[in-house]
């Protein structure tokens, strides 16, 4: 046993410093060098104030805003620095009630489309989610467009122009980044 | 567009596994590769340090030994810098000393490369534990598999020796020339993606539409966590690890923000275990032996990817009684999008979770506890096989090897002959082994469910109601027992009786299979080889893929289906009403 401790402890020792100092100090050097803004979080600056970061979703509860995918972060939604999924089984009860309060607030819109997609009602993985599908950020538009007194074409016609596609027309899924798609409507005014 | 993403993903897996199987064949057998005369002068500074010579091999025992002393002083040291994180440097975010219950279950988690995580990171590792004590054991628990598959397979290949190698080489080639290398290049791309890497403080924003609290002030600013994600990330998925340097792990924006790099962090979780199957067939010097191990691993992973996208896509009852518009288009993912990523969709969702669970890595990109009662099934079974279709580095191949010997036995039974395989006859020795590797998982799953739904600290960490609790316990020990490391997290697992209990079980994963695997190295290594004959059963043909497929299935479907039975499949047919 003690043969193997000289091994076993230097080599643990050369291989923290290579795994554990060298790669990632060597890794944040190349990545802060190559793409600063990336390694920084992708963060939004206005006026030389931060006001969020394009892959992170944020709350949006106001009518006159299109609203994200629920979150169930603690102790606030989009909480970013306690990322977590509601964890909710598939026939828990307390998923079924969730469900149906934030349909029926959908519903609040009269000329909403009868059923909203799924995405728009269900919680993400992240509780950070910053997208939602085409079809939810559709579905919102008449009510953006009431509250904020524009025209509904207008709405429409921004909510196309954010609308991402497929990488390669092939992975993921297509979707609008619903903070971009927020900041662009503020400044519509 | 799904099954087509699916597909491009095999195809893609397939067409980087052949090259780099036959590359890590060339580091094993210590042929020049131009990274070793790059790092070759670093590798002999550091033998020559540790006091290591490469003319000297081990034999099964003293394998073995290295192995686990190896462990013992990687383990000390997670435990021992969780504890002392305060006081160390690099904790921007002020996390103060981790329990010692949660220490020493996160310890034996890195260390058997389950990366189980009972700790929430952003809410509780400092940077320095997260790179100096996880992101360490992210890369030398991976090479430990690796070099105990090596031992094994050099067992095969060496005749009348004792000799399997030296475990101080294979480990030092296989983070040196292997890991590190793929790792620096996918944490680049990850970041050209947006992945983080830093070692800043959380940073504070402002909320463009601040959200009312009834009680309180508006809460205007949000904080994100930051850290050197990408490095950690690049080698969690490469080496199986999964610990995600986030609690939501490769659902959170910041490990895997887009499509492309969710692909990429998927191809990652296969890459090397489906690599080494043509790294063995490299070694033992038939290429068709390691096609056909490759090929009876795709033949489940590709049929359980179908069935967990069906039954993602179909959604549940509860989703269609809600009034949700299911379909899934161009314009929606539809289906049972909670706990999942809008990017991600079921399609990218169902993928990882597949991938995740056929590999021993355990990392997610969308929330397995909310999936519907049959796409959460077929993640749970694949860990209760065994880990072994594609399964974790090394561990994952030579714990399929088990199987092989089963299954060349079995044969052998059927036609009155000694049973053998590469020419080495299988014993009476190798099938106690290869019993021992394969139920010893299966009794760490099964009687830590039993225990923990037996007493009251089981039962407390449940987070769903009904059969869906007991599948919250089924998973969390199949997850510890095959040190696969996912969970369905609704479980409040970071209690004193969690931690020890899925600790013991994580480490019965690991080391009685790694040990028995050593041992029948040591035996076959003994033997002589002998010549193929007109009776000697053809290992290589898909007649034997089936066979072998069968096995796997059989074995894990004997072993696991009462237990299935009372929770996914109860909750699917109750859902049903």
């Amino acid at each position: 046993m003690w043969r193997e401790l000289r091994p076993a402890s230097v080599l643990f020792i050369v291989l923290t410093l290579l795994t554990g100092v060298a790669y990632p100090f060597l890794v944040t050097v190349a990545a802060q060098g190559a793409f600063p803004e990336q390694a920084a979080g992708s963060l939004l600056k206005r006026e030389g104030r931060l006001i969020g970061s394009l892959l992170i979703g944020q709350p949006f509860d106001d009518p006159r805003y299109f609203w994200g995918r629920p979150s169930l972060t603690g102790p606030v939604p989009n909480n970013g620095a306690a990322s977590s999924g509601s964890n909710r089984g598939p026939t828990n009860p307390a998923l079924a009630e969730e469900l149906a309060a934030r349909v029926s607030r959908l519903r609040e819109d009269p000329a909403a489309p009868r059923l909203p997609p799924a995405d728009l009602v269900t919680s993400s993985a992240s509780g950070l989610d910053p997208h939602i599908s085409p079809a939810a950020a559709r579905f919102q538009v008449t009510r953006v467009a009431t509250a904020r007194g524009l025209a509904l074409d207008a709405v429409i016609a921004l909510v196309e122009a954010h609308v991402e596609g497929r990488t390669f027309g092939l992975l993921g899924e297509p979707r609008v980044n619903v903070l971009r798609l927020n900041l662009a409507l503020d400044d519509l005014h | 567009m799904g099954w087509l993403q699916s597909l491009v993903y095999v195809v893609a897996l397939t067409a980087l596994a052949v090259p780099l199987g036959e590359f890590m064949a060339r580091v094993y057998l210590g042929r020049a590769t131009t990274l070793a005369r790059v790092l070759g002068p670093l590798e002999r500074l550091t033998y020559r340090a540790a006091g290591v010579r490469e003319e000297d091999e081990m034999g099964w025992k003293r394998y073995g030994r290295s192995v686990l002393v190896f462990s013992v002083v990687g383990f000390l040291f997670v435990f021992l810098l969780q504890r002392l994180q305060p006081l160390l440097p690099l904790n921007p975010a002020a996390q103060t000393a981790v329990s010692p219950d949660s220490s020493f279950n996160t310890a034996v988690s890195f260390v058997t490369n389950t990366n189980w995580q009972g700790y929430s990171g952003e809410q509780t590792l400092s940077h320095l534990t997260q790179t100096l004590a996880l992101g360490v054991q992210n890369f030398v628990s991976a090479a430990t598999g690796m070099a105990i598959l090596v031992a094994l397979i050099r067992g095969f290949t060496r005749r009348t020796s004792h000799a399997l190698g030296n475990f101080w080489i294979d480990l030092t080639r296989s983070t040196l020339y292997i890991l590190l290398p793929l790792s620096a290049v996918l944490a680049l791309i990850l970041v050209s993606q947006g992945v983080v890497q830093n070692f800043d403080p959380p940073a504070a924003v402002e909320l463009t539409d601040p959200l009312q609290t009834p009680e309180a002030a508006a809460v205007t600013q949000q904080f994100l966590s930051q850290g050197p994600a990408a490095s950690q990330v690049a080698i969690k998925q490469l080496g199986t690890n999964g610990g995600g340097f986030f609690n939501a792990n490769s659902a959170h924006p910041f490990e895997n923000p887009t499509p492309l790099s969710n692909f990429l962090e998927a191809l990652g979780i296969l890459l090397i275990p489906a690599g080494l199957c043509f790294t063995f067939g490299a070694m033992v010097g038939d290429r068709r032996q390691g096609v056909s191990l490759f090929a009876a691993m795709l033949l489940i992973l590709v049929p359980a990817m179908g069935a967990v996208h069906a039954a993602e896509q179909a959604g549940t009852p509860a989703l269609a009684a809600a009034g949700l518009d299911l379909s899934g288009s161009d314009d929606q993912p539809g289906g049972n999008m909670e706990g999942k990523e809008l990017r991600f969709g079921i399609a990218g969702s169902a993928l990882w979770a597949v991938a995740t669970t056929a590999a021993s890595n355990g990392s997610v990109n969308s929330m397995h506890d909310s999936y519907t009662p049959l796409g959460g099934l077929v993640p749970l079974l694949l860990m209760q096989l065994g880990e072994v279709v594609f399964g974790g580095v090394g561990s994952g191949l030579y714990g399929m090897l088990m199987f092989v010997i089963v299954a060349v036995f079995i044969a052998g039974l059927m036609v009155g002959r000694t049973p053998e395989y590469l020419g080495k006859k299988i014993g009476a020795f190798e099938m106690k082994m290869a019993s021992l590797a394969i139920l010893g998982p299966c009794f760490a799953a099964l009687l830590g469910t039993a225990i923990a739904v037996a007493f009251d600290s089981g039962r407390i960490g449940v987070a769903n109601p009904g059969a869906h609790g007991f599948s919250e316990i089924l998973y969390a020990f199949s997850s510890a027992g095959n040190n696969n490391g996912s969970a369905f997290a609704g479980l409040s697992a970071n209690t004193p009786f969690y931690n020890t209990a899925l600790g013991l079980a994580m480490l019965v994963g690991r080391f009685l299979p790694a040990l028995a695997a050593l041992a029948i190295a040591g035996s076959l290594a003994a033997k002589r080889s002998v010549p193929a004959g007109a009776g000697t059963l053809a290992t290589h043909d898909g007649l034997f893929v089936l066979l072998l497929v069968g096995v796997v299935l059989l074995v894990g479907a004997l072993t696991f289906v009462p237990a299935l039975a009372l929770g996914p499949i109860v909750e699917h047919l109750g859902a049903a009403h």
